[in-house]
């Protein structure tokens, strides 16, 4: 089932499905948010924002206004 | 022969530039492009080389101001202009995002090495690549690796470039900096080959978890912003007990070196100038030197051990609401030290609007140059009293004024989030590296970089302005001097004065009768709502070199000795000035409205001039100058009438 990064609980684990289009799409794609890609949510800063997101083995903090535009999967049930 | 260094942030590359370099290295403008970058010298056999450190970036299309500067530089259109090879440094623990920038550098079509750096990483992470199937995808680069870190590929790198294979056509032409389709697609197609090349090159043994335990502490809603108060209090407290000694040192070392000066040379303008101008210039712009290093001393361990994108992680939610980005936490605490490397170090906020609200701020936060004013006027007018039996009340004042600069920043920024249109929506997006021990030399070299651009870019001004004040201060209408010069002089005798007194009130009457004395008694009806006459009149207008020249300037008027430190004299004499009525001339009100006024008074050509660079326009330095005139005009106007 489709859902937005932004609502992806601490530790869980996802896939890339898509990401919206806006003006950020090239450079989420540059950080490494392809489709397809597996990450996975490690913590969040106080008042739950920004989120900081495992991308194939580095460490990456977005807004969750950005994390909004990440539509992804939960992983287990690809596997 | 010139050649570009470019990489990924956080992948050592300035350990490389650094390892290569060494102290070679000047902050100098790169041909074509209008900013400021890093350039080092080093040599290659027997030519010698300039290596060229442009800014960290993901992708050669820029999202930055920052990053803008990798792509000009690179597709330079004169010939001459372009960088002779090109030097892309890869965090190898971390191949597939760093492969996208590499391999559209080397669709560039210029002579490429790949420094495969950081191996001890990815050696820990279990991570093996193997160069030889890396250099097969990319047959015209030269691939070598290194631990710079450690020191080690120094002598491999030098040995490669020498020889770098000379390229055949390009491959492709770039896209434009705007065309984001074009982007996009060249994105999706080069990382669907970096996967392949990354399945043939790569042997990963062990993947590991690393979510580091660190992060917990540090991103922690109360632990996280109890340790960064700390650390903020702490680098504070170390700047105000250790900065004084050098700076002392420095004040008098530049007095008795103006004296001797004087005493040598055969009395005259050019003495003058040199005595009372040049000297005491350069003296004030090296006096700020020990706190500047000292800041950012600080700040450069914090950024090298990975903590300082924390601290943005953690600030950014918390500075939106007020149109900054978490990445205006750095510039604003530079520019507690001074506003120029504040403003400079804005670049790297993507954002246009949040960038330009950053450097419109920045300059509201108490920078050094605003001490001496600041201690002065306290002990003149703040009693040395215990505020609830154990706080120092002169300390509790200076606290405040601090508060309030950064207070009256945020306020502004809210202010300035209205104001500025902009289509544009801010983003973070920011890499939160792992953690390391700080390199030393790297420290060193971020000081030294400080330093320098503080010399230079504050410096060239504020030497030249206090010529052009030291000139308005000497000379005014010379029958107007004359007549000054001859009653101080009959004074004098009349009164039994010795020779250093004599001079002195000589001194203050030809200022007052200066063109700047004349100045400052124009503007004496504007300004003495706030509770000031025409002598802080000509201090006002001598502050405009920099904000310290208020110290020297009053010390001249009142005809005492400008005793560096203490002031003594100087608080002694400004206490027993009376006005007409016969209250003192500098009451806890007028002492505060000009407090005030200091905290809110753009009174920095420099960092004017380096927000017009940074800006691009001379709009923003004036509305700047604008603005903050009316906060210290207005909060001035206030606290005298309130306190009055």
């Amino acid at each position: 089932m489709a859902q937005l990064l932004s609502e992806i609980a601490d530790g869980q684990e996802v896939r890339v499905i898509s990401i919206a289009s806006s003006i950020l799409r090239v450079k989420l794609l540059e950080m490494g948010l392809l489709e397809d890609q597996p990450i996975r949510v490690l913590y969040r800063a106080p008042f739950g924002d920004p989120m900081a997101i495992n991308v194939n083995g580095y460490v990456l903090s977005m807004r969750l206004s950005e994390a909004k535009l990440v539509s992804v999967s939960s992983n287990s049930g690809s596997e | 022969m010139k050649i570009a260094l470019v990489g990924n942030p956080n992948t050592g590359k300035s350990s490389i530039f650094n390892m290569l370099t060494g102290l070679r290295q000047h902050v100098g403008n790169f041909p074509g492009v209008t900013v400021d970058v890093k350039t080092g010298e080093m040599r290659l056999g027997d030519t010698s080389v300039s290596l060229v450190d442009l800014p960290g970036t993901y992708s050669i299309y820029p999202r930055s101001a920052d990053e803008r500067v990798v792509y000009e530089s690179l597709n330079v259109k004169t010939k001459e202009d372009r960088p002779d090879a090109v030097m892309v440094v890869l965090d190898t623990s971390n191949l597939q995002r760093n492969l996208l920038l590499a391999s559209q550098v080397y669709d560039l079509g210029l002579p490429t090495l790949f420094v495969l750096n950081m191996n001890d990483v990815a050696k820990r992470r279990g991570i093996k690549v193997n160069e030889e199937g890396l250099k097969s995808y990319f047959p015209e680069a030269e691939i070598v690796s290194a631990n710079a870190r450690a020191g080690m590929g120094k002598s491999t790198i030098l040995e490669a470039l020498q020889d770098l294979p000379a390229r055949s056509a390009r491959a492709n032409e770039p896209c434009e900096i705007n065309d984001f389709p074009g982007q996009e697609k060249e994105t999706i197609r080069r990382y669907k080959e970096i996967k392949k090349m990354i399945s043939a090159v790569e042997t990963v043994v062990t993947k590991q978890d690393f979510t580091s335990k660190w992060d917990r502490i540090l991103t922690h809603p109360i632990f996280g912003y109890a340790i960064f108060a700390s650390i903020l209090l702490i680098i504070f407290q170390f700047i105000f007990a250790f900065a004084n000694y050098p700076m002392d040192l420095i004040d008098g070392a530049f007095a008795s070196f103006s004296s001797w000066t004087a005493n040598m040379l055969p009395a005259g303008v050019f003495t003058d100038l040199l005595t009372e101008g040049v000297i005491p210039g350069i003296g004030g712009v090296v006096i700020f030197i020990p706190q500047i290093a000292l800041l950012f001393f600080f700040i450069a361990i914090l950024e090298e051990t990975g903590y300082l994108a924390r601290v943005v992680f953690i600030m950014d939610r918390l500075m939106r609401p007020l149109g900054l980005n978490g990445k205006s936490v750095v510039p604003m605490m530079s520019s507690v030290a001074c506003a120029i490397p504040g403003v400079m170090a804005t670049r790297t906020i993507a954002d246009r609007k949040e960038r330009l609200i950053t450097i419109l701020i920045a300059p509201l936060m108490s920078c050094s140059a605003r001490i001496p004013v600041y201690t002065l006027l306290i002990s003149l007018v703040i009693p040395e009293t215990k505020v609830w039996g154990i706080i120092n009340a002169q300390g509790l004042v200076l606290f405040g004024l601090y508060f309030l600069g950064t207070a009256m920043a945020l306020i502004v920024a809210l202010i300035l989030k209205v104001l500025i249109k902009t289509d544009e929506k801010g983003f973070l997006l920011l890499e939160l590296p792992g953690y390391k021990a700080p390199r030393w030399g790297n420290v060193g070299l971020i000081v030294l970089e400080k330093v320098r651009v503080f010399v230079w870019d504050a410096g060239r001004i504020i030497l030249a302005i206090s010529i052009v004040l030291w000139a308005l201060a000497s000379y005014g209408p010379s029958e107007r001097i004359q007549m000054a010069e001859n009653q101080a002089k009959m004074t004098a005798a009349r009164e039994g004065m010795g020779k250093a007194e004599t001079d002195q009130l000589i001194a203050s009457a030809k200022l007052e009768n200066s063109y700047i004395g004349i100045m400052g008694k124009g503007i004496e009806p504007a300004i003495e709502p706030l509770g000031y006459d025409w002598k802080i009149g000509i201090s006002l207008i001598t502050s405009f070199a920099a904000r310290e020249v208020f110290v020297g300037s009053m010390a001249t008027i009142y005809a005492v000795e400008d005793d560096g430190e203490e002031q003594t004299p100087l608080i002694e004499q400004l206490r027993k000035e009376k006005r007409s009525d016969g209250t003192p001339v500098y009451s806890l009100a007028t002492g505060v409205s000009l407090m005030v006024f200091y905290a809110f008074a753009m009174m920095c050509m420099a960092t004017l001039a380096v927000v017009k660079r940074e800006t691009k326009s001379w709009k923003w330095p004036l509305v700047q100058l604008g603005y903050m005139g009316a906060l210290a005009y207005f909060g001035a106007l206030i606290t005298y009438q309130l306190l009055a």
